[in-house]
């Protein structure tokens, strides 16, 4: 799998009027979710490949759209609680039905997606309506029968998990054994048990006693994909922490700390912003995690804490105008980051709706857009290029003509195939290798 | 306590205008841009607390930021900064020259030699970095008033709420921060001290009922209906303790 392959839109959705602020597919590849800022959940499936179309690839479309979150007030402290969808994560499969858990800032909920093909006919003391009888005309006893329907997509919470949390969910992450789960604020992280929504464990509380001594918040935080005693949480510092659930019940104490020593000739009075972790995820195969800062995507080895094994640049022409992009509150922006399924390319968003690909073998690296104008079906993406001083060539754009406003921060890659879903603003692109 | 002795007004004294202005461009860009830095940091954090609910992660990036530029500012008395030239670019436009406050700190010191400075009038090797409490020649006799030589107290005209920030500094020594959350602490250590107290209890959660539900998205009254539960459950232990 090589991030120099074409890639060819098939599929541009626009939600009807809100930001998608996340995508997720789930462990087949075969569902795709987003979750949009009006608490919305949209969920795309996979067309079985049929026989006798076998050139062209299975396309997605939408199988399931339900509202997940509605907007809260806090009555205590007077604060609305948004019902924007911050996190999506699936289950693995277990039967016929789908399970994913998605979150806004304060309740996770855990929602069943089943289909329903049959309907029971024949009742016996209703009629068809759905009234009932007068039981002095029943004469005979009937037993419904189930007969076929139109297929319909059901979407039911089936557990709500509230209560838990002060501050802000940036994170879930369900656990290798498919009991638990964990979701992180910016204080703390919670473990859940899935068959439980009046309880959850502690597990990692970071606020000082004193909130005035606040320096520090937790950004992100993911279970390792193998080892279900292990997870990592990072931080606005820049740090990682690794922790054992099996050394204590509270796991303030990491088993790990990863950072990387500021580099001395680099300080600024943005230094520590750009270096606020905004999202950690382990690789399949449970060896590395990748982290991305402001301008940065690092691969880090898990045996060694001291520093990254990879760094990669995504859009260091930034570097100079951080103090503008301080002042119209850019630096803030959390971009995500996601690793193919063979853990060798790497992806993460920028702006003017470029997303940028990492080959971690061949340190090849591709910047693709995501706009309408590019993504005609099957148009095959034309890479980017972003002129960083000097004479700018005719493809190029220069970094002052960026747009801002248009900033790749979710996207999603198949876990076995080389489709990509990007978000951009109220658009979702998916994008696949071309097939010859 | 502001070391230089920033007197804006000094500037309209100035007869040699072209002196002055390079004089300002020289030494002050780096100290304005600061200032101004850290002007639009604590509008922001002011604007944090009429946000609906503020991003904490946010509110506390811009707060560290902010206590670094008051500890260099701090420290400041004894630095000597030589702006290196801003390539032309109008020194006093407040957020033009952000290349120069995205520079290390090195380089402000003046470890590159601007070129086109005349009397190549920078601090020396980058080896002499260490806070400096020799008084070097001022370039003009008037750019002395920019100058650690300069009188060490003069506050000049300061936006009223840095002035506020630095009293505390003097009088308390936690961290200036401590005005800046109040606001935000006390919603959060109540709730806190409650939740706490829920989260253990072997209440039934609002949502037992769940599973036997029709297959039908709950609406918005079944969400508010437990918020209003919790509510009362949540005053009872208020006004218990």
């Amino acid at each position: 799998l090589k991030c120099t392959e074409k890639y060819i839109c098939c599929l541009s959705f626009q939600s009807k009027s809100d930001i998608i602020s996340t995508v997720e597919f789930n462990h087949t590849g075969e569902l795709l979710a987003t979750g949009d800022k009006g608490g919305r959940v949209v969920i795309f499936q996979r067309e079985q490949e049929s026989k006798n179309q076998v050139h062209r690839r299975g396309e997605y479309n939408v199988y399931s759209t339900f509202q997940s979150h509605e907007p809260e007030f806090d009555y205590l402290k007077s604060l609305e609680i948004e019902e924007k969808i911050n996190k999506i994560r699936w289950l693995p499969q277990q039967n016929a039905a789908y399970f994913l858990l998605s979150t806004n800032d304060k309740t996770v909920k855990l929602w069943k997606v089943s289909e329903r093909d049959k309907r029971p006919e024949g009742y016996n003391l209703k009629d068809e309506e759905g009234r009932l009888r007068d039981p002095a005309t029943i004469t005979t006893l009937r037993v419904p029968v189930l007969r076929p329907m139109d297929l319909m997509v059901e979407a039911t919470p089936r557990r709500v998990f509230a209560n838990a949390h002060t501050y802000h969910i940036n994170s879930i992450s369900v656990n290798s054994d498919y009991e638990t789960y964990m979701s992180a604020d910016d204080l703390r992280i919670n473990l859940w048990n899935f068959e439980i929504t009046n309880q959850s464990f502690n597990i990692v509380d970071i606020k000082p006693a004193n909130m005035e001594e606040l320096t520090e918040v937790i950004t992100a935080a993911e279970f390792h994909p193998h080892h279900c005693n292990t997870f990592v949480y990072s931080s606005s510092k820049g740090t990682i922490r690794l922790c054992d659930m099996r050394a204590s019940a509270l796991c303030d104490r990491h088993t790990k700390f990863f950072e990387e020593p500021e580099d001395p000739s680099n300080r600024s009075f943005f230094s520590e912003i750009i270096s606020s972790i905004s999202d950690v995820k382990f690789s399949h195969s449970g060896r590395y995690i990748m982290t991305r800062d402001y301008l940065t995507v690092k691969v880090w080895d898990l045996n060694m804490e001291n520093r990254p094994i990879e760094t990669y640049q995504v859009h260091d022409y930034l570097r100079s105008k951080l103090c503008s992009l301080y002042e119209n509150d850019c630096i803030f922006d959390k971009f995500e980051c996601v690793w193919n399924g063979s853990d060798s390319v790497i992806m993460t968003g920028s702006y003017n709706n470029f997303f940028r690909m990492f080959d971690r073998n061949t340190k090849r690296d591709v910047t693709l857009e995501a706009s309408r104008e590019n993504s005609k079906p099957r148009a095959i993406l034309k890479p980017r290029k972003v002129c960083v001083g000097g004479k700018r060539r005719k493809d190029e754009i220069s970094v002052d003509s960026l747009d801002f406003s248009k900033k790749i921060l979710h996207t999603a890659w198949h876990p076995s195939e080389n489709i990509i879903a990007v978000a951009a603003t109220n658009n979702l692109y998916i994008f696949q290798d071309k097939v010859n | 306590m502001f070391a230089r002795g920033l007197k804006r007004k000094c500037v309209g004294h100035e007869e040699d205008v072209e002196g002055a202005l390079a004089g300002l461009k020289t030494v002050s860009s780096y100290s304005l841009q600061r200032q101004s830095l850290l002007d639009m940091s604590l509008v922001k954090l002011q604007l944090c607390h009429m946000l609906v609910e503020p991003n904490l992660c946010r509110s506390v990036l811009i707060a560290n930021t902010v206590r670094q530029i008051q500890e260099e500012m701090t420290q400041d008395g004894t630095w000597r900064t030589v702006a290196p030239q801003a390539a032309g670019r109008a020194p006093l436009d407040r957020l033009v020259s952000t290349e120069i406050l995205c520079r290390a700190a090195w380089e402000q010191e003046g470890a590159h030699p601007a070129p086109g400075l005349g009397d190549g009038h920078t601090q020396g090797p980058v080896s002499d970095l260490c806070p400096v409490t020799s008084v070097q020649a001022p370039r003009h006799p008037q750019s002395s008033v920019w100058e650690m030589g300069g009188p060490r107290e003069n506050r000049g005209s300061f936006h009223k709420s840095l002035d506020q920030i630095f009293e505390t500094l003097e009088t308390k020594n936690p961290s200036c921060m401590e005005e800046l959350f109040s606001d935000v602490d006390s919603p959060y250590y109540d709730l806190d001290t409650v939740l706490t107290g829920m989260m253990g209890g072997a209440r039934p959660g609002p949502c037992e009922g769940l599973e036997g539900l029709a297959p039908a998205t709950p609406g918005p009254s079944s969400s508010c209906k437990s918020d209003l539960g919790e509510l009362d459950h949540v005053v009872e232990i208020l006004v218990e303790t």
